[in-house]
This record gives structure tokens, C-alpha cells and sequence, in this order.
């Protein structure tokens, strides 16, 4: 890989994430909400008051000079104020980043191990009786959205046989081992139903893109070479066929990021999906702005990665 | 007679399709001795290349089979070979090289990485030494700067550079039977012949047996001593590549002949160029009796009856023909 494509690449994703941003700012002004809403119809608060505090936050100005306003400050560093929290959004943010990243992460982890054996097996011996259990497995698992899958194992898991519990806690005091017990515990189910869901759809994509290779001239070459069926697979067909799943993993995170918006409000995950719909609620637009920003810039790293992983999976890809 | 170094016996290998079972390559007989260059013309379709893949066990089964008949390579039965054991002799005593170069290699590794795997998997070498080894094959088969090219990727080389390559891979191991599957169908006029060229020299330099499979016969004539020519998944003659163009005695091999290109006669006399009229029979329902007779100009009502066997009408010359 060359280095000028590195550079490229993380060029690019500067006006990317600039053109976000704006658009994200123009939405949310022409959304109706105000955070001020409450203070124009509570009868404690003169209205010259509240047009003095409208006036003070620049809440009337137009758009674009709130937009460059924005833009600024957050070049400084100064993601904003929550109305709501009483709080800077960035240390908000921050509190909340580490758990949900977790769990996504822990997801697509999850997500990954299982559907790549489970994809190249079934592709391998198409038709077996392994490829129909695992493609009817993994289309009962996409079909099942995520609030139900995680309803259902809150109702197993949570109330009938009571071993896990069903609301996530960030405070938890115990420390060492049991520390990591109790985080594990906790997070057994939103990173099952998420990893399950997620790697459900990649069975059948790992499928397709291993049964795509299979019969290529080269696997035939490979074959040729007396190297085994486990190198013909693992080298020569395995390899080949990650390049359409990398840009597949990368192009469904913004799907994750939502889904785990709604598993994240299912397992009172304190995320920071459910601090996004919390803010929504309360036109924090401070807030709504800073989470979705970030939501973006996850993104945007994703993909980063995924052009990264591809070039260096595809040598045909960094010379151009 | 000394031993062959292959010797098919009356190969069967099928193939379960939808509309039923396609008898591809159905009763073949083919010997190759030490250091012999063999021929294998045919159509497309008349079971040639499944002939190549199954000495290989290349076949995909399903739904190919063996239905029967033997390969015998140096006196052992491939057929029934456990994958462990064919494994070893792949590249290692028959190696193959194919007719795509374009989409015969990885495209994801360079084409030192490719030769490298077959020297450290038969050799055990180490990668460097693989390596240097593969450098010394490249430099062997004519590329140009092979120090420097070993650490291409295949889409930096042109067509013929990579089939160069994959004869340089198929022969890094010095096999004692090379399979070369149409080697030089899909590249362009002058760089066949450059092609054939080194695969001459490079049996002159190693001493291999080559099966040639071609629908090519100039190539033919040019480089083999001993030509079997395939029709419908049968061989219908079999000799020494003089008396095969000097007094061919099926049919189809007169019409395979007559079917080369004759620039000269084109040009001077303007002469059309003849064709065996008709197309190969389906191999789902063969007819019985000789496959070629309905294309046959001299068919007999024995033709159609049973299939004629093959006899020998000179030495090492042997047609399935009841003429």
C-alpha cells in the first residue's frame, strides 16, 4: 500500500466530514423544537427575559452565522453547553462514548467470529445439510428485528430464570474480577442480540462471496499446486472473498449505529444512542448536534479503515 | 514394453447435470511414455481438458464421478489416491499449466508468493530461498528483470508474460509430466509461438513428458511425437504425429486436417476453407455406434450400429473406424 493512498484517503475525509456537519446543523434548525420552547409559555419568565436570553445565545440569528459560530467553537474545543444536563456536551459525550463503543464493538466482534466459519463452511459444501441449517438459521436472524430479539431474551433471561440482569448500570462499585463479572453479565444481551442480528446478514454475504471465488480459474491453479484444501481455502479463496465483506462490514456501521440506538433505549444501555434520543426528547439541541457529529465521525472512520483494509487485501486497488 | 509413465485405461468421468448425466469423457485409452511430447486434439466439447483435469483429480465432484477405468501413473491408480497422497504428486510429478493466464493466477499475491507456495510446499524451503528459486524460474522462462518482477502482482504483467509465469510455477518443481490445457489458445498469434518455443526448450532443458492438449493441429505437428485425437468423449486414432498427418484414417481426422488454415491457398487460389459440417452429438444421449457418423461423409449402416473398436493398422497406428 502506498503511502500517498493513506494520504489521500484521510484527506478526503476532512471535507466529508465538513459537508456532514452542515447538514446536520441545517436539519436541526429547520426541525421544529426550540430549546427555549419552555420559556415563552411559562408565565413565571417576563418576555423580555426570555428575548434577552434568546438574544444572548444567538438563537435568532440566521443560520449560517450560527452554523460558522458552531463551526469555530468547535475547532476550539467547545462542543457547546447542554440545556438540559447543565453540562459541557464534550464531557458528556465522553462519559457516555466508552460504553456504547463497547458494546458495538463487542458486537461486531461477535458478529464477524461467528459469520466467517459459519459463511465459508456452508460455501464450501453448498447444499449440505450444514448450508440449508445455516442459511435458515440466518434468515430466521435478520428477520427478527433487534427490539424483539431483545425483548424476548429480557422476558428468558431476565424474568423468567432471573440470571442476568436487565438494566445496564455505568456504577458499578465492585472492582477486580467481579468488577469484570458483573460487566460481562450485563452486557451478555444487548451484544448478543446486536452481534447476532449483524452477523446473521454476513453469513449469507461471506456465503456468496466465498461461493463467487470458489470456482475462479486461480482456485483451480491453487489446487493444482498440491497445497491442501485448508491452504487452497484459507490463502486463495478466503482471502479474496473478505474484500467484498470488508466494504460490507464498513458500509452497515451507520445501520449499527442506529440499531444500537434502539438496543441501547431496550437495555437502558447509558450510551450514547440513548443519550441522543433523551436529548431529541428534550430539544438539547446542543446535544443532538454534538451525538450526531460524533455518530458521523464514526462513520467516516469506518469507512476509513474499510478503504485501508481493501487496499491492503487488494493490491490492484492502492495503485491506482 | 517398457512401463508408461501414464497409462489411462479405459477412463470414464461423468457428470450429473439437471437434464442428466453427461458421459464427458466415456472410454479413454492414453499412454505417455518418459520425455514423450503427446498431443490431444478434439473439438470443443469432445473431452479433452476433462481428460487433463482428471489425471490432476481437478475435477469438481460432485457432480463429476469417475465411472470407471484406471490412472495409472509410474504403475499406481490415481483414482482411488486419498486427497494427502494426490496432494504430493500435484506440481511435485504432474504439473499443469491452463488456458487463461489472464485469470489463472491470484490476483492478490505476487507472482513470487505464487511460485514460492509450490517450492516451500514440496521443497520445504523457507520463503527466501522460495524465492530466490523463483527468481531463477522467472529468469529461465525469458522475463526480463526478475529480481525485480518476482514482487509484482499479476495484473503488472501482459497475457503471455503470464502464462510465462505459469509455466515457470508449474515446472519449479521439475515435474516429470507436464499438462499444458490449450496453453496458448487465448493469447495472440506471435506470442503462441514464442510460448510453444519455451515450453520446447524448457523440455529439451528438464526432460519432461508433455501432454499437449490443443484443437490447434499445426501445433501439433509442430511439437509432438504421438497424436490422439478425442471426438465425443472418445479417442477415435491414435499415432506417431508423421503417419497421423501422412495417412490419417478416420474421417475426422481428415477433416480436422483439412479444416487448417492454409494462408497461401487462401490468398493465391481463393480457396474457401473447409469445415466438418454438422456439430458434436450431445453427450447426454451419445447415439449408438460410431459418434461421428452422422457428420461422417462415408457413414455405413454398420456406422450407426455398434461403436466400432479400436484396431491397430500400423505399427503404434490405431483408428476406431470400420474402414
Amino acid at each position: 500500500m502506498s503511502r500517498q493512498y493513506l494520504i489521500r484517503r484521510l484527506l478526503i475525509a476532512i471535507p466529508s466530514l465538513l459537508g456532514i456537519s452542515l447538514v446536520l446543523y441545517s436539519v436541526l434548525a429547520l426541525a421544529p423544537g426550540d430549546p427555549f420552547g419552555e420559556l415563552a409559555t411559562n408565565p413565571a419568565i417576563p418576555p423580555e427575559v426570555a428575548a434577552a436570553l434568546r438574544a444572548k445565545f444567538g438563537l435568532d440569528d440566521p443560520v449560517w452565522s450560527r452554523y460558522l459560530h458552531w463551526l469555530t467553537a468547535m475547532f476550539q474545543g467547545d462542543w457547546g453547553f447542554s440545556f438540559v444536563s447543565r453540562m459541557n456536551v464534550d464531557t458528556l459525550i465522553l462519559q457516555r462514548l466508552p460504553t456504547t463503543l463497547i458494546v458495538i464493538g463487542a458486537a461486531q466482534l461477535l458478529a464477524i467470529v461467528v459469520a466467517l466459519p459459519i459463511g465459508v463452511l456452508a460455501a464450501t459444501r453448498p447444499y449440505s445439510v450444514f448450508d440449508q441449517i445455516a442459511n435458515t438459521l440466518a434468515f430466521i436472524g435478520f428477520s427478527l428485528p433487534t427490539f424483539f430479539t431483545g425483548l424476548l431474551l429480557i422476558l428468558l433471561f431476565s424474568i423468567k430464570l432471573d440470571w442476568l440482569p436487565f438494566v445496564f448500570r455505568d456504577d458499578i462499585t465492585a472492582t477486580g474480577l467481579q468488577w469484570l463479572w458483573e460487566e460481562t453479565k450485563q452486557s451478555i444481551m444487548p451484544v448478543m442480540v446486536l452481534g447476532l442480528f449483524q452477523g446473521a446478514s454476513l453469513v449469507r454475504f461471506v456465503r456468496s462471496a466465498v461461493l463467487d471465488v470458489v470456482r475462479l480459474d486461480y482456485v483451480t491453479t491453487a489446487r493444482s499446486k498440491g497445497i491442501g484444501e485448508r491452504k487452497v481455502v484459507v490463502r486463495h479463496v478466503v482471502r479474496t472473498a473478505l474484500i467484498p465483506v470488508v466494504t460490507l462490514v464498513a458500509l452497515q456501521m451507520p445501520i449499527v449505529f442506529g440499531g444500537a440506538i434502539v438496543t441501547e433505549q431496550i437495555f437502558r444501555i447509558p450510551g450514547i444512542g440513548s443519550l441522543l434520543i433523551s436529548s431529541i426528547l428534550a430539544n438539547d439541541t446542543p446535544v443532538v448536534m454534538g451525538v450526531t457529529f460524533v455518530f458521523a465521525c464514526l462513520v467516516v472512520l469506518f469507512n476509513l479503515i474499510a478503504d485501508f483494509l481493501y487496499a491492503w487485501l487488494d493490491p490492484r486497488i492502492a495503485f491506482r | 514394453m517398457v512401463e508408461a509413465l501414464l497409462d489411462i485405461r479405459d477412463l470414464k468421468t461423468w457428470f450429473a447435470t439437471e437434464d442428466g448425466l453427461v458421459r464427458a469423457v466415456d472410454g479413454v485409452d492414453l499412454r505417455i511414455n518418459r520425455s514423450e511430447t503427446v498431443g490431444v486434439v478434439g473439438e470443443s466439447g469432445c473431452g479433452k481438458t476433462v481428460t487433463a483435469r482428471s489425471v490432476l483429480k481437478l475435477i469438481d465432484m460432485p457432480p463429476g464421478r469417475f465411472a470407471g477405468g484406471q490412472i495409472l501413473w509410474q504403475g499406481r491408480d490415481l483414482i482411488p489416491l486419498q486427497a494427502a497422497e494426490m496432494d504430493k504428486i500435484r506440481s511435485k510429478e504432474i504439473a499443469i499449466v491452463f488456458q487463461e493466464p489472464m485469470t489463472s493466477l491470484n490476483p492478490v499475491y505476487t507472482v513470487g508468493d505464487q511460485i514460492a507456495e509450490v517450492l516451500r510446499e514440496h521443497e520445504k524451503l523457507t520463503r527466501r530461498q522460495a524465492i530466490e528459486r523463483a527468481v531463477e524460474m522467472l529468469a529461465l522462462v525469458n522475463i526480463p528483470n526478475p529480481k525485480m518482477r518476482v514482487h509484482d502482482y499479476p495484473h503488472q504483467f501482459s497475457g503471455g508474460m503470464r502464462q510465462r509465469v505459469m509455466i515457470a510455477m508449474a515446472l519449479s518443481c521439475r515435474p516429470k509430466l507436464l499438462i499444458a490445457d490449450e496453453p496458448t489458445t487465448a493469447l495472440d498469434v506471435t506470442i503462441q509461438a514464442q510460448i510453444l518455443e519455451l515450453m520446447q526448450e524448457m523440455k529439451e532443458k528438464f526432460g519432461m513428458a508433455i501432454m499437449l492438449i490443443t484443437h490447434a493441429m499445426g501445433v501439433v505437428a509442430e511439437t509432438c511425437q504421438r497424436v490422439v485425437v478425442m471426438y465425443a468423449g472418445k479417442v477415435v486414432e491414435e499415432a506417431p504425429v508423421e503417419a497421423l498427418f501422412g495417412d490419417p484414417r478416420h474421417p475426422y481426422t481428415q477433416g480436422l486436417i483439412r479444416s487448417i488454415p492454409r494462408v497461401d491457398r487462401a490468398a493465391v487460389h481463393k480457396e474457401r476453407l473447409e469445415a466438418i459440417p454438422g456439430t458434436v452429438p450431445s453427450l447426454l444421449t451419445p447415439p449408438p455406434g460410431c459418434r461421428f457418423a452422422q457428420r461422417c461423409r462415408f457413414a455405413k449402416d454398420v456406422c450407426t450400429q455398434a461403436i466400432p473398436p479400436l484396431k491397430e493398422v500400423s505399427a503404434g497406428h490405431f483408428v476406431r473406424c470400420v474402414l
